[in-house]
């Protein structure tokens, strides 16, 4: 080995200002996201299926209350039946996230994005930074919006509440908190894994297959392993309080640190190994 | 300036890059030849910093790639035209990797005039054709106007107008004192654009020389003699470093002597001769000379599990 590797370089950029920082690479990562059309669809899709399915839900159930048995009835909560369309929204949010990161390993634009940044770390907060942005505040306000047609709709049977009643702005923010938190921990599998496919169905396995699978196992196994779990931690914060599961905050801290542990595996992945 | 120090590349048991060191000068275009497999994408993905060396430095203009303030104004490079998300548009994909390390977006459209994309440069890279895609990745290269431009066979699937641009464009980059490091496994490509040669086969350094001295010392010239006196001249010609070989009667093929030296060997003995010709060896025989002589001297002191990867045959892709 020799010396001449030492020292900064003295090539002069011919763009005045020229140089790597995190803001430029937030602005590139949003010029990258809002020229997919397949992000945006699947971005519209996710906030359709939230309004959407919470409307349909609301006026279901208003428009069949006379005939609903008492302890239908007495476990109705008109909050989280005007969030339900979460547990279906949370798919493709979470494949939207898988989608962003996977998408530049199938094409090969990972390569182009580490040339370019070649310290990478930037690359990975700036997509996490524009989906906290887009995803965060499109999650929030599809929640919102559901909630409030869901109440309206339920209104018919005063069946309604107040944004002011107790828990329901906690949970109605939540229920966007726990979206965003899908997709993050969706966009940390795409990057851990490479991969669109195993991306996707690792996340599916994880809030879709195994939470039924763990309610088989014996019930002493089964409560000690099921309220951790990320989709009943979040179900614990966004819905309705329940002898199963951990109090709402215990929940968020939970689903934050699987989100945590997803995103830290990713980052170290994409430093680590070869792009 | 490129480094290479001691670069060393395994994946598992396969070695594609084996203590390989050289440097790339600014000023000129370097060609960077191989056969298909011989270490030469490896080599350039480890310059880009995408793969980690196993052993070994790669610095660029001096300094570490990674710590670069603005690395695009350091180092261009074209990997493989499959560098793009293909839903993208080649306007915006421009746009993303500009705005990194704050490129101005009249930049872009420069760029994009300048490798004659304009017409395209908002539809679908995905539509686009091997040609087209290769202008994208050279104007990605070019973006941070980079003192150092690397390019991994960037004449592939390009017409021969698209051929003649690259090679003009890469020799203009030169002149303008930067650093240019072209790959090809083309020979005949890289006597026409390239001033040096870095010559690599499975995964080692054959050769780092000039065009003009790769040609004469991976095969010498031969001079082809038609005479009737054929076998009588061949005894007075044969001599310590001079050889004759005979492909047919009448007919002989000399390494070592120059046709001067023939011709008067000959009229010193009154011995006719019907021709004498000069045979320079072609650029692309000397380079499958030297890399088949490589494979056959690593597959006899190769460990087994390296043999079975270097048995396999060394062709170059194009045979011209």
């Amino acid at each position: 080995m020799t010396t001449t590797m030492t020292g900064p370089s003295t090539v002069v950029p011919r763009f005045p200002g020229m140089r790597v920082t995190q803001g430029r690479v937030i602005q590139s990562e949003w010029t990258k996201f809002r020229s997919l059309r397949s992000t945006r669809i699947t971005l519209l899709v996710s906030v359709i299926l939230t309004i959407g399915i919470a409307a349909l839900f609301t006026a279901v159930t208003a428009n069949r209350w006379s005939h609903l048995s008492a302890d239908d009835r007495a476990s109705f909560n008109p909050v989280v039946a005007s969030l339900n369309g979460v547990r279906i929204s949370q798919l493709a949010v979470g494949v939207l996230g898988v989608l962003l990161i996977s998408g530049e390993y199938a094409t090969g634009m990972i390569r182009a994005s580490m040339t370019v940044v070649p310290r990478r770390l930037p690359v990975l907060w700036g997509k996490f930074a524009v989906f906290i942005g887009v995803v965060g505040v499109a999650s929030l306000v599809s929640t919102f919006v559901a909630f409030f047609l869901g109440q309206s709709l339920l209104s018919s049977k005063h069946l309604n509440v107040a944004i002011s009643s107790p828990g329901a702005l906690r949970m109605v923010i939540g229920a966007g908190v726990y979206l965003l938190l899908v997709g993050i921990t969706g966009m940390a599998l795409g990057g851990l894994l490479r991969n669109t496919a195993a991306g996707i169905s690792t996340l599916v396995g994880l809030y879709f297959v195994i939470p039924p699978i763990t309610e088989l196992l014996p019930s002493s196994w089964s409560n000690d392993i099921s309220p951790y779990l990320p989709s009943n931690a979040g179900e614990a914060f966004w819905g309705r309080p329940d002898i199963h599961h951990l109090s709402p905050w215990a929940g968020l801290a939970v689903l934050c640190a699987w989100t945590a542990v997803a995103v830290v595996l990713a980052a170290v992945r994409l430093v680590r190994a070869d792009a | 300036m490129i480094e290479v120090r001691g670069l060393t590349k395994r994946y598992g048991d396969r070695v594609a890059v084996r203590d390989l060191t050289f440097t790339v000068r600014p000023g000129s275009v370097t060609g960077f030849l191989g056969p298909n497999g011989a270490g030469k994408s490896t080599t350039m993905r480890m310059i880009a910093g995408l793969d980690a060396p196993t052993a070994g430095t790669v610095s660029i203009n001096g300094a570490h790639y990674r710590g670069a303030r603005a690395p695009m104004a350091e180092l261009g490079i074209l990997l493989e035209a499959k560098a793009v998300h293909t839903s993208r548009s080649a306007f915006n994909h421009l746009l993303a990797l500009a705005q990194t390390n704050g490129v101005p977006r009249r930049r872009v459209d420069e760029v994009i005039d300048l490798v004659g994309l304009r017409e395209v440069a908002k539809k679908r890279v995905g539509g686009f054709s091997l040609g087209m895609g290769q202008r994208l990745g050279v104007a990605s290269a070019l973006l941070g106007d980079p003192q150092t431009v690397v390019l991994d066979e960037p004449v592939n699937g390009l017409d021969p107008e698209g051929i003649l641009w690259v090679r003009n464009l890469l020799k203009g980059l030169a002149a303008e004192g930067r650093t240019v490091f072209v790959s090809s496994h083309l020979m005949s490509e890289m006597a026409l654009t390239a001033d040096h040669l870095i010559v690599v086969g499975r995964g080692r350094l054959m050769a780092d020389t000039t065009v003009a001295d790769f040609v004469a010392q991976a095969s010498g010239t031969v001079v082809l003699v038609r005479s009737p006196h054929a076998t009588e001249l061949r005894d007075l010609l044969v001599g310590p470093d001079v050889t004759v070989t005979s492909a047919a009667a009448g007919q002989l093929e000399v390494h070592g002597l120059s046709a001067e030296q023939i011709g008067d060997v000959a009229w010193e003995h009154r011995l006719r001769i019907h021709e004498l010709a000069t045979q320079r060896a072609s650029l692309e025989e000397a380079f499958m000379e030297m890399t088949r002589d490589a494979v056959e001297y690593h597959a006899h002191t190769a460990t087994e599990t390296e043999a079975e990867t270097l048995r396999r045959p060394v062709t170059s892709g194009d045979p011209r």
